[in-house]
């Protein structure tokens, strides 16, 4: 079978028409989520089968489209799925984030502040909050008709008493327009901020749990938190290695075999554009 | 002087050209056809078959080619190509008392109409291996083309039998057309015809292990065999233009009913009950496994009580019951998580300086 022989960006127009009316109704109710009745795509469960099918369904032929995991254009997984849009939609694509129209994501947010227009697809493992506090699905859905959060607060709470912080540093819940505890997808809790109040519309993607869930451009994503114990998006304390930026987040490299370790952005893009402007960190070339 | 390591594009177009020739493996060896899998490798086919939701032999063949033998692999090969086929329309429902049966069997009854007939089935060889296939060539003995016994004569179905007693519980044809799990999401509660589909086309390992479950006693459900049956039915469906049905095929099923005890309740009489079964090809293991699954999924609407045992926990089974699902999210974690994993770690560095430094606080203040 050629390439031709699939429709553009792979899903038939039944199948997007589905997924855009999963989409359509989560915009309406800010961070719900919505099921839809995933296909099987020619990648993994687990490996964003659910931002592939929320990215094919948004995606037009006049899109550029940017693929990153951890942050990174390069890393293999994000080099494959932009080769699958490359493959079966025909559509630009680009490492900038500026430039991007739709961008998919796996872990990170740009650290480049994102603008109108632009759609901010996630790849989504376990949509649920509440999944690791209560299994069953049945029950989580009750917890979230009935506005029942307390059982995520009391574990907030225990990690604080044992441990004397919130131990959980990625996959940080938030609660969306006042209503439903939404979960970020495994984001560092350093890219909390940037969920909310964003000029884009972020949309996230879950395949094999078929659920598709989104903070239209503009709502409020607020991390929980206790007025005592304030939420706080840490990170490496370092500059990065290469570029110098001192607000951006950091992956840690180990260098040697002797403990030696440098701190780089996460954000290829963001780390490459700073150092074609000419800022240089302490390991540059 | 420190540069990030490029080159993930090239690392993949050089694995995948690497195993190109490790699915080829040595050239001296004459490479396999399409063919050759679907005739000789025929329950393997139907396995993908049946597990990718797909009725297509030579298409599975490819797969099982494709995937170098791994036939989850195949499976998911299978489901992912199935995603692009468009959906014309639903068949009759296939008729199954009225299948051409290449082997039916009751464990319930020692003869019935139209006999037990054995087919082609490992049951009764030994498990010696047959040093007489590795030599190549020689064509296996055949034995002379004879209809086997009561492949004329009709065979109706065992639970019909029972049912003229009113022994067994008869189910009410429902007018209703079943959801398609393959066209919705999956939501709960799920009923019999959903819990059904998500079954046959489970994986064969987890029903198999299920099934044994309830067997060793975790929510024991006492199955008899009452009938087995693998053959060919036709497949009709109504085309709009013409206004009737017509015949477009025909496919393998195997399928197994059970009977089950039931010793009875206030409003109804004691009765036997069902389990059932129903895969594509023959594929009796699963066909069976799939009937003892369906009977304890059951407990609710028998009124039975809930043991806690997984074969009963009805969103439990439908939710893991998929191997592309499960080998999917399993493997997924080799994918870098670097970033994760990099907020975790500054996060255990930052608990350690503070218990490290707690100690001495502590001693400060009781002084």
């Amino acid at each position: 079978m050629t390439q031709d022989a699939y429709n553009f960006a792979y899903l038939d127009e039944e199948t997007k028409r589905m997924v855009r009316r999963a989409i359509l109704k989560a915009l309406a109710v800010p961070g719900y989520q919505v099921p839809f009745a995933s296909r099987e795509m020619p990648m993994p469960y687990g490996w964003g089968t659910g931002g592939v099918q929320v990215s094919a369904a948004v995606m037009t032929p006049e899109d550029r489209f940017k693929v990153i995991d951890q942050g990174a254009d390069d890393t293999t997984n994000a080099v494959s799925i932009r080769k699958f849009f490359e493959r079966t939609a025909g559509v630009a694509t680009t490492t900038r984030t500026e430039e991007a129209s739709v961008i998919q994501t796996r872990h990170r947010i740009p650290e480049t502040p994102l603008r109108e227009g632009q759609i901010l697809v996630y790849q989504v493992p376990i949509p649920e909050p509440l999944r690791f506090l209560e299994p069953r699905e049945s029950e989580t859905r009750k917890m979230h008709a009935l506005q029942e959060y307390g059982l995520m607060h009391v574990k907030l709470y225990e990690d604080i008493s044992r441990h004397g912080h919130i131990a959980t540093a990625y996959a940080y819940p938030v609660k969306v327009e006042g209503r439903y505890v939404m979960d970020p997808s495994p984001i560092p809790k350093f890219d909390n901020p940037k969920l909310g109040r964003s000029a884009a519309i972020q949309l996230f993607g879950a395949g094999r749990e078929q659920r598709i869930y989104a903070l239209p451009p503009f709502s409020a994503a607020e991390s929980l938190d206790f007025e005592d114990h304030p939420f706080d998006p840490s990170k490496a304390d370092h500059p990065c290695a290469l570029c110098g930026s001192e607000d951006s987040y950091l992956d840690e490299v180990i260098t040697d075999d002797a403990g030696g370790r440098i701190f780089v952005c996460s954000d290829t893009d963001y780390c490459e554009t700073r150092q074609a402007r000419g800022y240089r960190g302490k390991d540059a070339a | 002087m420190y540069v990030a390591v490029k080159g993930g594009e090239r690392a993949i177009d050089n694995a995948h050209d690497w195993l190109a020739e490790e699915r080829r493996g040595d050239p001296s060896v004459a490479e396999l056809s399409v063919a050759q899998i679907r005739e000789q490798l025929a329950l393997a086919v139907n396995r993908v078959m049946a597990e990718g939701s797909l009725q297509d032999a030579d298409l599975a063949a490819l797969a099982i080619k494709q995937a170098r033998g791994d036939l989850i692999e195949a499976i998911f090969l299978i489901r992912a190509y199935r995603t692009t086929l468009p959906r014309f329309g639903a068949t009759e429902a296939v008729d199954t008392g009225a299948m051409a049966c290449d082997r039916r069997i009751s464990a319930t009854f020692k003869d019935l109409p139209g006999g037990q007939v054995l087919g082609p089935t490992f049951d009764y060889t030994h498990r010696l291996i047959d040093f007489a296939l590795a030599a190549e060539g020689t064509p296996p003995e055949q034995p002379g083309p004879e209809a086997p016994e009561g492949a004329e004569q009709p065979m109706p179905r065992v639970m019909e039998f029972l049912n003229r007693e009113g022994l067994i519980e008869t189910p009410e044809p429902g007018e209703e057309t079943p959801r398609d799990v393959t066209r919705e999401p999956l939501e709960l509660p799920a009923d019999r015809a959903l819990r059904l589909q998500v079954l046959s086309r489970a994986d064969e390992g987890f029903l198999l292990s299920l099934a044994y479950s309830t067997q060793r006693g975790y929510a024991r459900n006492h199955p008899f065999v009452g009938e087995l049956r693998i053959g060919t039915v036709p497949l009709e469906m109504e085309v709009p233009e013409l206004g009737f049905s017509v015949e477009i095929g025909e496919i393998a099923l195997t399928e197994c009913e059970t009977v089950n005890q039931f010793t009875g309740s206030k409003s109804e009489p004691p009765q036997f009950t069902r389990g059932y079964g129903l895969v594509f090809g023959q594929s009796e293991r699963k066909a069976i496994s799939m009937a003892l699954v369906d009977r304890a999924l059951r407990w609710e609407e028998l009124g039975e009580d809930d043991q806690g045992a997984p074969a009963q926990d009805t969103e439990f089974v439908l939710y893991h019951a998929d191997n592309i699902q499960a080998t999917g999210f399993l493997e997924h974690i080799k994918l870098p998580h670097y970033v994760d994993f990099q907020s975790e770690l500054e996060l255990v560095r930052k608990l350690r300086r503070e218990s490290a430094t707690r100690p001495a606080r502590e001693a400060e203040e009781c002084a």
